[in-house]
């Protein structure tokens, strides 16, 4: 007898991902919206031999490329000719996982955050990096560092629950300056805002807390609730006047600060967009090119998209919709997504199976 | 984990192992019926994890065509804090077993455990378990658990 037929389906399917291409204007309107973009792909890497590829970030001047993975190493790429080849390799710096890196904006600097706790920062010397120093305090996995439009200031989050920020003087020299702990759970993920001295943090307890200096003090100023699951990622646009997060819970919310017309300070951030029902699974990361406007995301079920915005859409209200979309662009889990920030369109991507890809996106197919 | 402490389930209920199981595939439309050979230990009892009646084979479905697997199982007693454990070292089976294409889901059997939803969202985290799984006690204990017995 099959006992088999009884299966009881608890799992959650995805939902197949309708690649939505038009959006009709309100009733009497004639004007029908296509913003179907391509996505093509220029070249794939197998960077990280038998291990996840967990994040690729370019470089401020955008011809290198670094990534880091499940082997423990960081690779350094760079574009010869037509394609991508390993420049460096930076593998002596961590016991565990290399979870993300990030460069400093003057380009000179690289940052790796690793499940051994520690943050470790490189030197660029020449054509190769050196070790400089590392950053220890978390008292377990660092999920993320990255560095303020300054230069001055470095963010770390761990699963701890805290997040760090560190200073950094013209000697070389980190200090931290406050630890925030303002999240339950888990933190996932830190930005900066790319013109103001403002952090955002996306945690396992499904908020996102935004935090700025008062009298010294580092603090969580707002608290932004929506998501059902784990916020993963967070993204400022390229004004720094709206936050993309996207979650386990597979939509993508944007926010927008409101600063109330009474005059009172408190400031408080709402989610004026909700993007469902395009991601089977837990989007992992999201990226808003500061050159297009263009939001990018990275999803669990192996597609990369990409969405526009309505420019005809009440700012207070903005409209995204699906320009592009690969469904199988990796074998597994897309774990990263990232603008090349000088090169409109170029954007790279990596997978848990070891390798990253990149791409052209074409607004106009 | 520790093997001083006073087992919490002393006295479990035995079922009948249902007998060998290969992997074997049936063609049906659409789904891939594959029977695993899931023989894990309960890390408090030297019994296989079915004969306690904590993964039924029930609550195994394989979708081939999208790739994706789902195993609900029950924890022997609700209170069980091995539940967490239990689940990572099935999660941890499948990934070894199943080609890299699969999305594994693993989690709890709605309404058989007081912590599921804290349970089963540790065991959806994808970086939780690569971290876990980092740990080389954890992976001990992890791989203590599904070594294969002769039973």
């Amino acid at each position: 007898m099959n006992t088999f037929a009884a299966v009881l389906m608890v799992a959650l399917l995805p939902c197949i991902c309708i690649n939505r291409k038009a959006l009709k204007q309100e009733a009497g309107s004639e004007l029908l919206y296509e913003m179907k973009g391509a996505l093509e792909l220029l070249q794939r890497v197998s960077a990280h031999a038998d291990a996840s590829c967990w994040y690729v970030a370019w470089s401020p001047a955008g011809t290198l490329l670094a990534s880091c993975g499940g082997d423990r190493a960081i690779r350094i790429w760079g574009k010869e000719g037509d394609s991508w080849e390993c420049k460096s390799v930076l593998a002596d710096g961590h016991q565990r996982t290399v979870r993300k890196v990030a460069w400093s904006p003057c380009g000179k600097y690289l940052a790796s955050a690793s499940f051994d706790a520690t943050t470790c920062i490189w030197k660029k010397t020449n054509d190769d990096f050196e070790f400089l120093t590392v950053l220890e305090g978390h008292e377990n996995e660092v999920k993320c560092v990255t560095w303020a439009p300054s230069g001055n200031l470095l963010a770390t989050c761990s699963r701890d629950k805290s997040v760090w920020i560190w200073e950094v003087d013209e000697e070389d020299e980190y200090e931290c300056v406050s630890v925030v702990n303002s999240h339950t759970q888990d933190v996932k993920h830190v930005v900066w805002h790319p013109t103001q001295e403002l952090l955002a943090s996306a945690s396992y307890d499904n908020k996102v807390c935004i935090y700025k200096e008062e009298d010294d003090d580092w603090g969580c100023r707002a608290t932004l609730e929506g998501h059902e699951s784990t916020v993963w990622s967070l993204a400022f646009d390229p004004e720094g006047q709206r936050l993309a997060s996207c979650s386990d819970d597979r939509t993508v919310k944007i926010w927008k600060e409101s600063t109330p017309g009474d005059g009172s300070t408190d400031e408080s951030w709402k989610c004026v967009c909700n993007l469902s029902g395009f991601h089977g699974r837990t989007v992992y990361d999201v990226a808003w090119c500061r050159l297009t406007g263009a939001l990018a995301t990275a999803c669990g079920d192996d597609g990369v998209r990409v969405f526009r915005e309505d420019p005809t859409a009440d700012p207070e209200q903005p409209v995204f919709f699906m320009s592009a979309h690969v469904p199988k662009a990796h074998g597994q889990d897309i774990n990263c997504v990232s603008w090349n920030p000088k090169e409109a369109g170029l954007r790279a991507t990596c997978s848990d199976n070891g390798e990253f890809a990149i791409w052209k996106y074409n607004s106009d197919s | 984990m520790s093997g001083g402490t006073r087992l919490e389930n002393a006295n479990p209920l035995i079922f009948q192992r249902s007998g060998e199981r290969r992997l074997t595939a049936t063609d049906e439309d659409e789904d891939l019926h594959c029977y695993f050979d899931i023989s894990i230990n309960d890390p408090e009892h030297p019994l296989s994890l079915e004969e306690l009646n904590v993964v039924e084979q029930m609550r195994v479905n394989v979708n081939d065509q999208e790739s994706m697997v789902s195993v609900e199982f029950t924890p022997t007693i609700p209170h069980c804090s091995m539940a967490t454990l239990i689940g990572l070292s099935i999660k941890v089976k499948l990934l070894r077993s199943l080609p890299d294409r699969f999305k594994i889901d693993v989690h709890i059997t709605p309404g058989t455990h007081a912590s599921e939803d804290a349970v089963n969202k540790q065991l959806a985290d994808k970086e939780r378990v690569a971290a876990a799984l980092e740990n080389s006690q954890l992976l001990e204990v992890v791989n203590q658990c599904l070594s294969s017995r002769a039973m």
